[in-house]
């Protein structure tokens, strides 16, 4: 199951909102599918992202898949353990594989994004 | 070639195996208004032996330059190819490998280039070199492209001191491309450290120069790339005669963050202008944004050295549209005759050449600038390339320095109207004082 407390986008990004910073990063489907992640590459702090445009990118042994912004705003932390040990996307997504924590610049924006059950519906019910 | 005979009785039997009736049925979808409907204008056949005669006295109408004294350089230059270039390169297993798309059954190739890419690093004091582009205008194109996506920035900023026509497939290039270019005006046939400074901004992703420069000087590299890292911009330093990194000091090592140029000088001979060898070198920072093949060694199951492809998403076959450039061939066979020519070479071999160029294009610049009637045009340090102001127009000089077998220098005009009295001459090794004082002679009956 996915967890409740996050939201999600139809590109398999979760955001998690902290008070006024959101931080994001890619579900367990987007990494499962992804098999064994070997690089990753984030934008810098003080970076702009713009909703739904790419920030990064995910690169495993199969492929490389662009990582599209949940939220607008300006990043204020990456992940710098990720970018060192990129096979911890695939061991724990939702914990130590967080990505970047943004200050949103349009926090409404976040209603746009999908609850756990909705996202469970757009990957399907057998999925993890 | 194996002669294949296709007599009257075999065609009618192909004819019929694929169930037409006459050859011109097989041309039956393409439109009748599209057709030739007479014969080729072509002459009346000739005997063989006649017509091996017409080719060979058509091949004889050109020259080069085992026949010719060459002082022409400008971007491809005449350097001895030891035998073992030959002799190594053109082994068939060599000479007819095309880009490795079968690569792990391909060792040998594999291991070619690996090789080839570090000596490539070893020449430019970078830390990554692919495995060859088109030729050092491309390569230089290709770095355009890879500053921009790395500092994120839209413009790139080159000297008018690079080669021209590096300069003009970089337009090229950028033509389809989020990327301006502007260029920067060297002064006295140098890339001005000032006026850089004063060029680069913000939105600068790069300083594209050239060093040794298009019209032979010597860049100050360091001080350039202190000027564009300032700024947060990258240099990128063109080699175009890499024979010059025997003497002179690596860019990698004053601050180069990509390396790019032509490996021509590097044992291949003249080719008639191409095909040629584009390097590409960068710092380790920079891998995953270099474009084209990059071959890497590493261990198989039973711990056996092994040679494969890699970092291969980088690549349009997988990253699609968002590859970092659309180039995933290279020039192998032009890569390995660089990677022969430089281990027959070696480190000492490589400086032997390179000292040899200089001395002897700095005792042609001596004698020509102390003839009256011609001078140096700039002051800068030199390699093995100069321009010469003439009292004469280059053009006739060349003209009337070819009926003594001389082939003379570029003629700058062509490029740069306003130095239509300059001259650009190349020596390298190749040249003997003989021919030299030779050239020197004839210029001197000549203003």
């Amino acid at each position: 199951m996915y967890p409740k407390e996050l939201r999600y986008t139809k590109e398999h990004e979760w955001a998690k909102i902290e008070g006024k910073r959101v931080r994001i990063g890619v579900t367990k489907f987007a990494a499962d599918r992804l098999s064994d992640v070997v690089y990753v590459e984030l934008p810098s702090v003080g970076a702009e992202l713009k909703f739904m445009e790419p920030f990064g990118v995910v690169e495993s042994v199969k492929a490389v898949s662009d990582l599209y912004a949940p939220i607008s705003g300006k990043v204020v932390e990456i992940n710098t353990a990720l970018v060192e040990k990129p096979e911890i996307l695939n061991s724990d997504p939702y914990n130590a594989a967080w990505m970047v924590v943004v200050e949103p610049s349009n926090p409404a924006e976040i209603e746009q994004l999908l609850d756990a059950d909705a996202y469970t519906a757009h990957v399907g019910e057998d999925q993890p | 070639m194996k002669y294949i005979p296709a007599t009257q009785a075999e065609r009618e039997r192909m004819l019929a195996a694929v169930g037409v009736r006459a050859v011109e049925d097989l041309f039956l979808d393409i439109p009748a208004e599209a057709r030739l409907k007479r014969p080729l204008d072509l002459p009346p056949a000739v005997p063989d032996p006649t017509l091996l005669a017409h080719l060979r006295a058509l091949a004889e109408r050109n020259t080069d330059c085992d026949r010719l004294a060459c002082f022409l350089g400008a971007g491809a230059y005449d350097h001895f190819v030891p035998s073992t270039v030959p002799h190594l390169a053109l082994r068939p297993e060599f000479l007819t490998a095309y880009t490795p798309y079968q690569a792990e059954i391909m060792q040998g190739e594999l291991q070619a280039i690996y090789e080839y890419q570090s000596m490539m690093c070893e020449l430019t004091g970078m830390d990554v070199a692919n495995a060859s582009m088109y030729d050092g205008a491309s390569a230089t194109g290709e770095a355009a492209s890879m500053a921009a996506d790395l500092t994120k920035r839209a413009e790139v900023l080159i000297s008018t001191a690079v080669h021209p026509e590096y300069r003009q497939v970089l337009r090229t290039y950028t033509t389809h491309l989020p990327i301006t270019v502007r260029e920067l005006p060297a002064i006295d046939g140098v890339t001005s450290v000032e006026a850089a400074r004063a060029a680069i901004t913000d939105a600068t992703a790069a300083l594209v120069v050239q060093s040794p420069n298009f019209f032979g000087a010597i860049e100050e590299g360091e001080a350039l790339a202190k000027a564009a890292h300032d700024k947060g911009a990258l240099l990128v330093v063109a080699v175009a005669e890499p024979i010059s990194l025997g003497m002179l000091r690596p860019p990698g090592e004053y601050g180069a963050d990509i390396v790019t140029g032509e490996g021509q000088a590097l044992g291949n001979a003249l080719n008639f202008g191409g095909p040629y060898l584009g390097m590409i070198a960068t710092r380790e920072a920079f891998v995953r944004r270099i474009p084209g093949r990059l071959v890497g060694r590493t261990v198989d199951t039973a711990g056996r050295p092994g040679y494969v492809l890699t970092l291969q998403t980088r690549e349009q076959h997988i990253r699609r549209a968002k590859a970092t450039s659309n180039i995933c061939t290279n020039e192998s066979l032009n890569a390995l005759v660089a990677a022969v020519y430089l281990s027959t070479l070696g480190r000492q071999g490589m400086a032997h050449v390179a000292e040899l160029c200089a001395r002897k294009a700095h005792y042609a610049r001596e004698r020509i600038a102390a003839l009256p009637g011609y001078a140096l045009a700039f002051g800068a340090p030199t390699f093995n390339e100069f321009v010469v102001r003439c009292p004469v127009p280059p053009a006739e000089i060349n003209r009337r320095l070819l009926a003594h077998g001389i082939l003379g220098g570029l003629p700058l005009g062509r490029f740069y109207p306003e130095y239509d009295d300059c001259w650009l001459l190349c020596v390298t090794e190749q040249r003997s004082r003989e021919e030299i004082d030779h050239l020197v002679d004839h210029l001197e009956t000549l203003r």
